[in-house]
């Protein structure tokens, strides 16, 4: 399983990266959502996957008895997609407004005519 | 949106809603859940209302302007936080009542600190979709 | 001490933003700073004349070695008293001098920030406190030489005095920095006791290598020496305060401080002697080709910084002496020139040589200042420079064998040419017949021609006298740059010998050249032939060289496209970590750590993938949200399998939560637009996939490697024990790591914050095109 969450890895930073050197600012946008959910995978990964065995200990007892999946990247992972909401709100907002101001989609656009002289 | 189903149905879910992320807020401690889940849960409850019945009810709703939850959360996250140092701890040390309480089991200052991540995140969340929705209106 | 010290600084720090309040009024009793730290240094003169020495010590960073430790031994107390003693007269000479002129609060605060700044520096025990005072001089120089800052030569000079003691300045931390890094200590005192050690190290080249070039940019030694004529476009006190006293003296200072501690070997005496002695002669011979006074002046003192290096680069006890004599006889005479010539431009308006003659008709105590000041820089019997000239010549024919010949005659050279443009600068304008342009002119305040007189005279006693000195100043300074017992007499007079005959074939000579040679400005063109070789043509053209380096890399690397940025940026990161992974040889899977898969596992990943090439390749813009949200529901499934409970419930409700959101902004945003063409896509495809192969690769290696679970079972253990919780990643998140939590809750908050006012935010119609 670990090699097909490899696969996935890849392939999510990939199509973030592609997305990212897009010029729409939408698909910049999409680029990172991707790529975080990657990133967010691939710390998942190298705390190792383990099946069916949450990091909650048992009602009964007060110690783990069993092995558990490792808490570190879930905390890491949590924090992470919360934050990442914030960061995709604040892109959007300032996406639109961006589009309000210049009516385009196309980065470019954004380019003053002083900085393509140089 | 203009299904009345929808609209008859987001009234009754939105208490429910409520009910059960403080549900999730409150078993956090011991079960999956914890306050980002339940605030991200309440915050749903609330933008559903609002798409049914429009964001000026929900706000009508909410009576204050859901950005003032943001300094409560804060501040109770702060002040459980440092609380500790009123007994002479280390901050961020957990302080815990010696009796369960029914219900919700041990009380301590963890579960404070979790009920700011909770109306923080509710805060946050509202602050945000009911400003872009009332601005993209 | 310490007041003493920072006393200059905190009246700059008053003068330069609040001058303007003053009006001018203050101009002159601020010349009481440099008066009153010239009389409470002074008052140490006796104790220090015994052969004591003062050290202070006060805490400023001790974590770092950074102490306000304030040394003041002969040496300092030299320089000291020149700083403030000469600082006096300056301050006094430029009320009148810049009377009326629009900045003169500015001009003093400027003026007393550097005094303070070289106060300082010859105070400072500590090398790193040393450096932030050589440092703060370099800085106070540039506003006082780019003082008339409309004039863009006048700019133009101050950058590049600036460039050049600032370069000078980084490498001089360098030295001292390694000094204090080998030796343990930052004190250079302490640093006396390895001094035999750092002699004896590998790096002791490199350290004289960086002392040197301090020392060499400060003063104006070859190949640096250009910034110091351009200098002359500072105001007249300036120049005379800066290069007869104080800031070109730094570099001499330094070197005359470090002396013991890395002095008196080949390595330190080659390259000083050598550079010292061309600049010297270099100097003296240009400075007798300049038509303008200041420039005369300005290569006069150029040469007699190279007399300086030179001496002590020869480095015994005799040349040390001399050094310590000399510095204070250039000093006096320099100043006095400087100051005269500031008189003369102010009055005539004009430091032609050429055109100026006769003015002792009108200017008598001027013309006086002016004969003592060059008589003494000419070195005739009875002035205070004849003695230096002595201890010179002394200094010279002690060293060995044919050194003795060579070095002597090259101090013959220069001085026969400095008596010239001495004589150049001191007589010349007021002997001969007066013009009649100059017939209405008259003498200036008296503030202005009291310094330069008072100097002049001061020359004369300590020749008649000098006794009055040698104890006190000279020989205690001479005693602590060369760490021995020097107990020299000053004596006009040491009876007929191969000194005197010396002094006499220089005064001859010098004469004699004064009196057949007229200067014209054609010697200034035949010597401009020559620039095209001079280290100012070549420092100018390396600047104009990096300038269109620095643009013409820019316009290739920074064109203005953020996706170019970003490819270059992935392009380097693939190549780097790609060339890691291949030559480390580590790829190849384990295939014992790899666990079973399960049917819906693979349809799960199957509906992911399909999902996010649906949402790269999709022309619709809902098409692109609804995969998206595909995928994270996608992955929240994942989470669910693998044990994560608490990560599923989060990622479907944000989840949910950012398809609102762009459902609520997305339909106001235009649809997507299809602006690449294949080529781009082409390439853009293969640096992306390059990149996710490199990222899969180094996961996997990862894999490979062995897991550490320590802190993880920490958390495990002790959730129930220490913070009474079950949900082991909550515990993390409230208890454990609480702090993290509470900053990242900030973090989101200041987004919401963001988001409030951006869209709060009313643009004003100039904005809105």
């Amino acid at each position: 399983m670990e090699l097909l969450l490899i696969l996935l890895i890849g392939i999510l930073y990939a199509s973030g990266i592609y997305l990212l050197l897009r010029r729409s600012m939408v698909k910049v946008l999409l680029g990172i959502m991707l790529m975080s959910n990657g990133a967010n995978i691939l710390i998942f990964l190298l705390g190792r996957i383990t099946k069916g065995k949450p990091p909650v200990i048992d009602e009964a007892s007060k110690i783990f008895t069993d092995i558990y999946a490792d808490p570190i990247p879930q905390a890491l992972i949590l924090t992470a997609i919360v934050i990442g909401f914030g960061l995709q709100s604040f892109a959007i907002v300032l996406l639109k407004r961006v589009y309000s101001i210049i009516n385009s989609d196309d980065l470019d656009d954004l380019n003053t005519p002083e900085e393509e002289d140089i | 949106m203009k299904s009345t189903i929808l609209k008859t149905a987001s009234s009754y879910l939105l208490p429910i809603l409520l009910l059960f992320s403080v549900f999730i807020l409150l078993r956090g401690h011991y079960y999956p859940g914890g306050g980002f889940v339940g605030g991200l849960v309440a915050a749903i409850a609330f933008v559903l209302h609002s798409f049914t019945h429009g964001t000026e009810n929900t706000l009508k709703l909410l009576r204050t302007h859901p950005g003032s939850l943001i300094p409560v959360g804060l501040g109770l996250s702060t002040l459980s936080m440092l609380a500790p140092l009123f007994s002479d701890l280390p901050v961020m040390t957990g302080l815990w009542f010696e009796e369960p309480v029914p219900v919700i089991g041990m009380i301590g200052s963890a579960l404070f600190f979790d009920l700011g991540v909770y109306f923080l995140v509710v805060g946050i969340v509202l602050t945000i979709l009911f400003t872009i929705s009332v601005y993209s209106e | 001490m310490l007041i003493a010290v920072l006393a200059g600084l905190i009246i700059s720090i008053l003068f330069i933003p609040l001058g303007k309040y003053f009006k001018g009024r203050l101009s002159v009793t601020i010349a009481l700073l440099p008066i009153g730290l010239f009389l409470y240094f002074l008052s140490f003169v006796p104790q220090i004349a015994d052969g004591k020495t003062f050290s202070f010590h006060y805490d400023w960073i001790p974590s770092l070695g950074v102490n306000f430790d304030f040394y003041l031994d002969g040496l300092a107390l030299l320089f000291v008293m020149l700083i403030t003693g000469i600082g006096s007269l300056v301050f006094l000479y430029a009320s009148p001098y810049l009377k009326g002129h629009k900045y003169l609060d500015r001009f003093y605060g400027y003026l007393s920030l550097f005094m303070a700044s070289m106060v300082g520096l010859v105070l400072s025990d500590n090398v790193l406190l040393l450096f932030i005072f050589w440092e703060l001089t370099s800085i106070s120089s540039f506003f006082l030489i780019g003082f008339n800052n409309e004039q863009a030569d006048s700019r133009k000079s101050a950058m590049i005095a600036l460039g050049i003691t600032g370069g000078g300045g980084f490498l001089l931390m360098a030295g001292l920095v390694l000094m204090g890094y080998l030796s343990g200590t930052y004190s250079i005192q302490a640093m006396l006791t390895s001094a035999a050690m750092l002699k004896g190290h590998a790096l002791y080249g490199l350290i004289l290598f960086f002392v040197f070039a301090g020392a060499f940019t400060k003063s104006a030694q070859f190949p640096f020496h250009f910034w110091l004529p351009g200098a002359m476009k500072a105001p007249t006190p300036v120049s005379a305060y800066l290069h007869s006293a104080t800031m070109v003296k730094a570099g001499v200072y330094i070197l005359a401080r470090l002396f013991p501690v890395l002095g008196g070997t080949d390595y330190w005496t080659y390259p000083l002697v050598i550079v010292g002695g061309f600049t010297m002669l270099y100097a003296a011979f240009h400075s007798i080709f300049r038509t303008d006074l200041k420039g005369v002046l300005a290569y006069s003192t150029i040469a007699a910084l190279g007399i300086l290096v030179f001496l002590i680069g020869i480095g015994t006890k005799e040349s040390l002496l001399a050094a310590s004599a000399f510095v204070l006889v250039h000093a006096l005479y320099k100043a006095a020139l400087f100051l005269m010539t500031g008189v003369i431009d102010h009055e005539t308006g004009t430091r032609d040589i050429t055109r100026l003659a006769g003015l002792r008709k009108v200017m008598m105590p001027l013309a006086i200042a002016g004969l003592l000041a060059a008589l003494s820089s000419a070195g005739l019997p009875s002035t205070f420079g004849f003695i230096g000239k002595d201890l010179i010549y002394e200094a010279t024919l002690h060293t060995q064998g044919i050194w003795s010949m060579v070095l002597t005659a090259l101090a013959l050279i220069t001085n026969v040419l400095l008596l010239y443009a001495g004589f150049l600068a001191g007589i010349k304008p007021f002997s001969g017949k007066l013009p009649e342009e100059y017939s209405h002119v008259h003498l200036p305040h008296w503030l202005m021609w009291a310094p330069p007189l008072l100097l002049g005279i001061l020359g004369l006693v300590f020749g008649c006298f000098p006794f009055l000195i040698d104890n006190s100043l000279v020989n205690p300074a001479a005693r602590a740059i060369a760490n021995a017992r020097i107990d020299a007499s000053l004596k006009l007079w040491h009876g007929f010998n191969i000194i005197l005959l010396l002094s006499g074939i220089t005064l001859f000579l010098g004469t004699l050249l004064y009196l057949f040679r007229k200067p014209t400005a054609k010697g200034m063109a035949e010597l401009a032939r020559f620039d095209r070789f001079s280290p100012q043509t070549i420092f100018a053209k390396s600047a104009l060289w990096t300038q269109q380096v620095a643009t013409w890399y820019s316009n290739i690397m920074l064109n203005g496209y953020l996706r170019v940025y970003l490819r270059r940026i992935i392009v380097f990161a693939v190549l780097l970590l790609g060339y890691k992974l291949i030559v480390g040889g580590h790829i190849y899977i384990d295939w014992s750590k790899v666990s079973s898969v399960d049917i819906y596992d693979v349809v799960v990943l199957g509906i992911l993938i399909g999902a996010i090439v649906l949402t790269v390749v999709t022309p619709s813009r809902l098409t692109a949200i609804v995969a998206m949200s595909v995928v994270g529901y996608c992955i929240c499934l994942f989470f669910v399998f693998y044990s994560a409970p608490d990560l599923a419930i989060t990622q479907f409700t944000i989840d949910t939560l950012t398809v609102v959101l762009f459902v609520l902004v997305l339909f106001r945003l235009p649809p997507f637009l299809n602006l690449a063409n294949k080529r781009a896509k082409t390439i853009d495809g293969i640096v992306a996939g390059s990149f996710g192969i490199v990222i899969s690769l180094i996961a996997l290696q990862v894999l490979n490697g062995p897991v550490n679970h320590e802190v993880s079972e920490f958390y495990g253990d002790n959730a129930y024990k220490l913070a009474k919780g079950k949900n082991v990643v909550n515990v993390i998140l409230v208890d454990f790591r609480g702090i993290d939590t509470m900053f990242e809750i900030v973090v989101l908050g200041i987004a919401a914050i963001g988001v409030y006012s951006l869209l709060k935010l009313r643009l004003k119609p100039s904005e809105k095109e």
